[in-house]
C-alpha cells in the first residue's frame, strides 16, 4: 500500500504531551531485563582469552591442558570460526575482530575462549590456554602510523582513493576528498586567514551496561539469542553469516539496552557464544567485565586535523580547507571520509576542500559513537572559525550567522539543502539570555554549531487491535531512551484514541519483518512512520467493518477523533462507531483488525545544533567546571519533549567528558592503561550543572508530523564550545583534546614564559 | 534526463568522470542504466551506495522519481551512532 | 574452596543462603537470590549500578562478600516499593523522564534513598556530590537531580 509521508500541517493531540513511559515501572523496581538477567536451564558460563600484545603474529594455540580442566564443556579458537565471508571485506572485518586470525591486531583482541560450568572453571582454563606468540612491532598513534618508517598493521592494504594506485603497502587505507570552487582563489581574496593543527584522543561510548548475551545452538539447526543489542535483526544477519545458520532458523530477542551510543551496533562476543553453544551442546551466557568493553569493544576515532580559513574583514568567508586523519583501529572503514563530509556542512562557502584520511593502528576496531566523526571534525572547524572571528574583531555569533548554510546552499559535502535549522538555532542562541549573562573571574564563554546526517532504512510494524479495544503496537527498533513511549503518542494521535490504550511492545526476529537497527537517529523517525502508515492500514479496515455493520458504502464512511462516521443526512445520522464497538465486533465482522506497515522511511533530512557554555578555570591547578550549558536544536517536531531533551541533555554530557577529561592512554608497549571507570573518568553528577534545553521545531519535510531523529548531533557541538570557553577563559588557544587540567596548566606556564 | 554526480572514488570505474549523464526517471533506473555502462560500478553499488536527490539522501527507496534536471549525486552509505 | 552458610535480612525477609568464599554480594544477589535489580556495570565500584544499602548506609554490593552479609540488615531495589505501590522516588523519576535506558536507575534510586533518609531537604549540591558515585551515560543527571529534588519535597510533605 502506498505512503504518502509529507509533512502535513495539522492540529496535535496527542504528539508533543509528556505521558509517562510505558516501561517506566519496570526500570524502577529492578523488573526491566537487560542483557545478563536472562538464564537458561543448564547453560554454561563463557570467557575468553585477550591478546596482551598490540600486534603479534599467533604461532599456535594448544588447548589440551585446558580442555582437560574440570567442568570445562568447550574450548573455540578462529578454527571454530571458519571464514564464510565470500570476500565480503565488511564482514570479514567483523570475524576478524570477534575472534584473532593470523594475527592479534590490538591488546585485548579475543584469540580463544571457554564455556564452562562455572566462572571459576572457566577462568582456571583460561590460564591454561598456552598461545604462543611472535611480537611484532606496532604502532598506536594517528600520526605516528603516517611516517615512512612505521611498522605496518596490514601488509596488503595500498591506499584507495587516490591515482595512480600506490604500489607499496601503508597504514593510510583510504583518501577521501569533498568540496567545492577553488580554494586557493579564495585564500588570494581573504584578509585573514587562520591555520591550526589539531588532535582529539580517543573515547569510548561507555554505556554502563556491558556487552552481554545467552546464546543456544540445538543440534536440529536452530538456535536462539537472547542480546543487548541496538538491532536484532542487523545482529542475526550477520550471526547467521559468520557461523552459517539459516536467517529463519536464528530467533533473536533483544534485551533492554543499558546503552549502546553506537556501540552496539554490530556483533562482538556473540557469535562466539553461538560458537561455544554449538560446539557444547547446551546454551552459553557470556557477559564482558568492564575492561573487556574498553580493550576490545567500541571506541571511536583518535584524530589529527589540519583547518585553514580565510575570511574578508567584514567577516565572509572566502575559503576553508581541512585535511582529517582518523584512526580506524585494525580494519578501515568510512571514519576520516564522515568527517570530512561533516566538517563544513554548517556553512556557505564558495570555496572548500576537505580530505579524509583513513588510518590504520594496533587499536580497538572504531565503532560508531553518536554523530560518528562528527564532533572531532566541528571541534578543530568551530574552533578556527572563533579564532577567526576574534581576529576580524566581529561576534563568534554574528559571524556564524552571516556564513551559515540556509535552504539552497551547496553543502560542503555536495547535494544542496532542502530547509535546514542551523541559521534559526544561530538566531536563538543570540536572542538567548545565557548569551548576555555576566560572567565572572576566571570565566569564559564558548559556543558552537554541529551537524549531523539522519537516517530513514528499512522499517516494519504490526498494529494490533485487541477485544476490548485496546492496541498492541509491535516494532521492531530497539527501545534506546523512550520510543516506546514517543511511539504510542503517535499511534494514538492518528486512531484518535487514548495514549494508556496503547502498548508497544519490541518485537523479536521471529514475530516481525526485517527492521534496521536503532541507530542514524532513525528509531523515533522511521519506526513513526511504519506506525503512522500501520494505523492508517488498521482504520481502513475499521471504516470496512462501519460500513458492514451499517451496510453502507465504505466510501460513505470516514474516521475522525478515534470513530467511524456515516457521512451525511442520507444515513440517517448514525451514532458513531468506536474503536472498542468496532473491535467488540470483529468477530462477527470478518476477524481480528490488524494494521501492518514494511516501508523504507527515507527523507529523513539533515540535524543542525548550537551550543553555549561557561567555564571557569582554576589558573592554579588548571582544573575546569562547566558553570553554565545551554543547547538550542531543532526536533522538526517534538513528539515527547521529556525525552527530546533527554537527548539533548546527555549528548551534551558526553561531549563535555570527552572535551575535558575522558581519552584511551596507550603505554609504549601498545596496551591499554586505563581500562575502567576510575581512570577513564565520565562525567558524574557533581561535575555538571543543570543543562538548559531549547527545542526548535522546523518541520521536516519528508514525515507526516515533521519529525527529524534528535539522537545524535547534540554530541557534535560540546568539544568546540568548551574549547571555545576554555580558550576564552585563559586567552591560550587550545587545541588538543581533551583539555584535562595537566594540558591546560601546561598551556598557562608555555603562555607566561613566553 | 539527469546529471549523476559520482564519489571520487567510483570515478576510477566510469572513464574517470565526475559527471556522467544518464536517461532515467527513477533512482533504480539510474542505478541499473549506470552499471549496465560502467560494469565496474557493480561492486561499489552493493549495499555501499546512498543517493541524494534535490539535497534529500535516499538509502533505500530506489522508487524514487528524478525530476528532470535534478540535482543526483552518489554518495556511500554512512553509518550512525 | 568450600561454601560458607550466611543468614541475612533482605528487605525485611530472613535470607539464609551459601556462597563461596570469594564471592561477593552482587554476584550472589543475581546469581542466587535471583534479585537481578542491582547490575554489575564495572565490578570495580567505580560505577554504582549495584548499589545495595547494607545497614543503613550505600555500598557497592559488588566490593562486599557474600560472607559479610551475615546478621546484616540489606535493602535492595526489589524492597523500595510497598507492594504495587512505588517509593515517591520511583515515582518521580517517571514522572521527571529521570531514565533513559535505565540501567543505572536502581542505583541511583537506593542512593538517593539513603540520602533522603539522612538528609530530607539536600540543596542541588548536596545531591550532585552524594549521586557522584552513581554513573548515568544518558541523561546528563539533569531530570535525575529534578526528580530527587521534586521527591524529596513531596516526601517533606511540601507539594502532596
Amino acid at each position: 500500500m502506498s505512503f504518502d509521508a509529507a509533512y502535513q500541517d495539522q492540529k496535535l493531540k496527542s504528539v508533543g504531551t509528556r505521558p509517562l513511559r510505558p516501561d517506566g515501572v519496570d526500570k524502577v523496581t529492578g523488573r526491566a531485563r537487560y542483557g545478563a538477567d536472562f538464564n537458561m536451564p543448564g547453560q554454561l558460563v563463557a570467557r575468553i582469552l585477550r591478546s596482551p600484545h598490540a600486534h603479534a603474529r599467533i604461532k599456535s594455540i594448544d588447548t589440551n591442558r585446558a580442555e582437560a580442566v574440570k567442568g570445562v564443556k568447550a574450548i573455540i579458537t578462529a578454527a571454530d570460526l571458519p571464514d564464510l565471508t565470500n570476500g565480503d571485506a565488511g564482514t570479514y572485518a567483523i570475524l576478524d575482530n570477534c575472534m584473532a586470525r593470523e594475527k592479534a591486531m590490538y591488546d585485548g583482541h579475543a584469540v580463544a575462549a571457554v564455556a564452562a560450568i562455572d566462572e571459576h572453571a572457566a577462568r582456571k582454563a583460561l590460564k591454561f590456554i598456552e598461545v604462543e606468540y611472535e611480537v611484532l612491532p606496532h604502532v598506536t598513534d594517528v600520526d605516528a602510523a603516517m611516517e615512512d618508517d612505521a611498522p605496518l598493521v596490514k601488509d596488503d592494504v595500498f591506499t584507495t582513493g587516490v591515482e595512480p594506485a600506490p604500489t607499496k603497502p601503508s597504514n593510510i587505507a583510504n583518501r577521501a576528498e569533498f568540496g567545492h570552487g577553488d580554494v586557493e582563489k579564495g585564500f588570494g581574496a581573504a584578509d585573514v586567514i587562520v591555520e591550526r593543527s589539531y588532535k582529539t584522543e580517543q573515547t569510548h561510548q561507555g554505556y554502563i551496561e556491558p556487552h552481554a548475551c545467552v546464546a543456544n545452538c540445538n543440534s536440529d539447526g536452530s538456535a536462539e539469542l537472547w542480546v543487548c543489542t541496538q538491532g536484532h535483526f542487523v545482529y542475526r544477519q550477520n550471526c547467521a553469516d559468520l557461523l552459517g545458520l539459516e536467517v529463519s532458523k536464528l530467533r533473536v530477542t533483544s534485551s533492554e539496552i543499558g546503552g549502546g551510543f553506537g556501540g552496539k551496533t554490530h556483533v562482538w562476543a556473540e557469535p562466539v557464544a553461538l560458537a561455544l553453544s554449538r560446539k557444547a551442546g547446551r546454551p552459553v551466557k557470556l557477559v564482558m567485565s568492564r575492561e573487556e568493553v574498553f580493550r576490545a569493544s567500541g571506541p571511536t576515532s583518535a584524530t589529527s586535523i589540519d583547518v585553514r580559513i580565510g575570511a574578508t574583514k567584514d567577516g565572509k568567508i572566502t575559503a576553508a580547507e581541512a585535511t582529517l586523519r582518523y584512526a580506524s583501529g585494525p580494519y578501515a572503514d568510512m571514519w576520516a571520509e564522515l568527517g570530512a563530509m561533516t566538517s563544513f556542512a554548517c556553512y556557505d562557502l564558495e570555496n572548500v576542500k576537505t580530505v579524509g584520511l583513513e588510518i590504520l593502528v594496533n587499536r580497538p576496531k572504531t565503532t560508531a559513537y553518536r554523530a560518528p566523526s562528527a564532533p572531532m571534525a566541528a571541534f578543530a572547524v568551530e574552533s578556527a572559525i572563533d579564532e577567526l572571528a576574534h581576529k576580524i574583531d566581529m561576534d563568534a555569533v554574528d559571524f556564524r550567522i552571516k556564513n551559515a548554510a540556509s535552504e539552497g546552499t551547496k553543502s560542503s559535502y555536495g547535494p544542496v539543502y532542502g530547509p535546514i535549522g542551523i541559521g534559526p538555532t544561530l538566531r536563538a542562541a543570540k536572542e538567548h539570555p545565557h548569551m548576555s549573562a555576566p560572567l565572572g573571574k576566571n570565566q569564559g564563554r564558548g559556543m558552537a554549531c554541529g551537524f549531523w546526517f539522519n537516517f530513514g532504512g528499512q522499517t516494519c510494524t504490526d498494529l494490533n487491535v485487541n477485544a476490548d479495544g485496546t492496541v498492541t503496537l509491535a516494532v521492531g527498533t530497539v527501545d534506546v531512551g523512550g520510543s516506546r513511549a514517543s511511539l504510542s503518542l503517535i499511534a494514538a494521535e492518528e486512531l484518535g484514541i487514548e495514549y494508556q490504550d496503547i502498548k508497544a511492545v519490541i518485537a523479536d526476529t521471529a514475530t516481525l519483518g526485517y527492521n534496521d537497527m536503532t541507530d542514524g537517529s532513525r528509531g523515533t523517525f522511521s519506526t513513526s512512520m511504519a506506525t503512522i502508515s500501520a494505523a492508517r492500514n488498521a482504520i481502513t479496515v475499521m471504516r470496512e467493518r462501519a460500513a458492514l455493520t451499517w451496510d453502507i458504502p465504505v466510501e460513505d464512511v470516514y474516521w475522525e477523533d478515534g470513530h467511524a462516521h456515516a457521512a451525511g443526512a442520507k444515513h440517517d445520522n448514525r451514532a458513531p462507531l468506536s474503536v472498542k464497538e468496532l473491535a467488540a465486533e470483529a468477530g462477527n465482522t470478518g476477524g481480528p483488525i490488524a494494521g501492518h506497515s514494511e516501508l523504507v522511511a527515507d527523507g529523513a533530512g539533515v540535524s543542525f545544533a548550537t551550543h553555549i557554555c561557561d567555564i571557569e578555570v582554576d589558573p592554579e591547578t588548571g582544573s575546569s567546571r562547566v558553570v553554565r550549558y545551554t543547547v538550542i536544536q531543532d526536533a522538526g517536531k517534538a513528539v515527547h519533549p521529556s525525552y527530546v531533551e533527554g537527548q539533548y541533555q546527555g549528548g551534551a554530557a558526553q561531549g563535555i567528558g570527552w572535551a575535558l577529561n575522558e581519552e584511551y592512554i596507550y603505554g609504549e608497549d601498545g596496551r591499554l592503561q586505563n581500562p575502567g571507570f576510575l581512570d577513564y573518568r565520565i562525567p558524574v553528577c557533581s561535575d555538571l550543572p543543570m543543562i538548559d534545553t531549547q527545542i526548535l521545531e522546523i518541520p521536516n519535510p519528508n514525515h507526516p508530523y515533521g519529525v527529524r531523529g534528535v539522537g545524535e548531533t547534540s554530541i557534535v557541538p560540546p568539544l568546540a564550545a568548551i574549547a571555545n570557553a576554555v580558550s576564552n577563559a585563559v586567552g591560550v588557544r587550545m587545541a588538543h583534546i581533551p583539555i584535562s587540567p595537566p594540558r591546560i596548566l601546561a598551556a598557562l606556564t608555555d603562555a607566561a614564559d613566553g | 534526463m539527469v546529471d549523476v554526480t559520482l564519489w571520487a572514488g567510483l570515478r576510477p570505474f566510469a572513464d574517470n568522470q565526475e559527471v556522467v549523464r544518464v536517461d532515467a526517471r527513477t533512482i533504480r533506473e539510474m542505478l541499473r542504466k549506470l552499471e549496465e555502462r560502467y560494469p565496474g560500478l557493480h561492486e561499489p553499488f552493493r549495499g555501499q551506495v546512498a543517493v541524494a536527490v534535490n539535497g534529500v539522501i535516499y538509502r533505500n527507496d530506489w522508487s524514487q522519481e528524478l525530476p528532470e534536471g535534478a540535482e543526483v549525486m552518489l554518495m556511500r552509505r554512512l553509518a550512525g551512532g | 574452596m568450600s561454601s560458607i552458610a550466611v543468614s541475612t535480612t533482605i528487605n525485611d525477609d530472613d535470607v539464609e543462603f551459601l556462597c563461596q568464599p570469594d564471592e561477593t554480594l552482587l554476584d550472589v544477589l543475581r546469581n542466587r537470590l535471583g534479585l537481578m535489580g542491582a547490575k554489575e556495570g564495572c565490578g570495580t565500584g567505580d560505577c554504582g549500578a549495584c548499589s545495595a544499602i547494607v545497614d543503613g548506609r550505600v555500598v557497592c554490593s559488588c566490593l562486599v562478600l557474600g560472607a559479610e552479609a551475615q546478621g546484616r540488615t540489606i535493602e535492595t531495589i526489589e524492597g523500595m516499593a510497598n507492594g504495587s505501590e512505588l517509593h515517591p522516588l520511583q515515582r518521580k523519576f517517571i514522572e521527571h523522564a529521570a531514565l533513559q535506558c535505565g540501567i543505572c536507575t536502581p542505583g541511583f534510586l537506593m542512593a538517593a534513598k539513603a540520602l533522603l533518609e539522612v538528609n530530607p531537604d539536600p540543596t542541588e549540591t548536596e545531591i550532585r556530590f552524594w549521586l557522584a558515585g552513581n554513573l548515568c551515560r544518558c541523561t546528563g543527571y539533569d531530570k535525575i537531580v529534578r526528580a530527587v529534588q521534586d521527591a524529596a519535597a513531596e516526601m517533606r510533605g511540601e507539594n502532596a
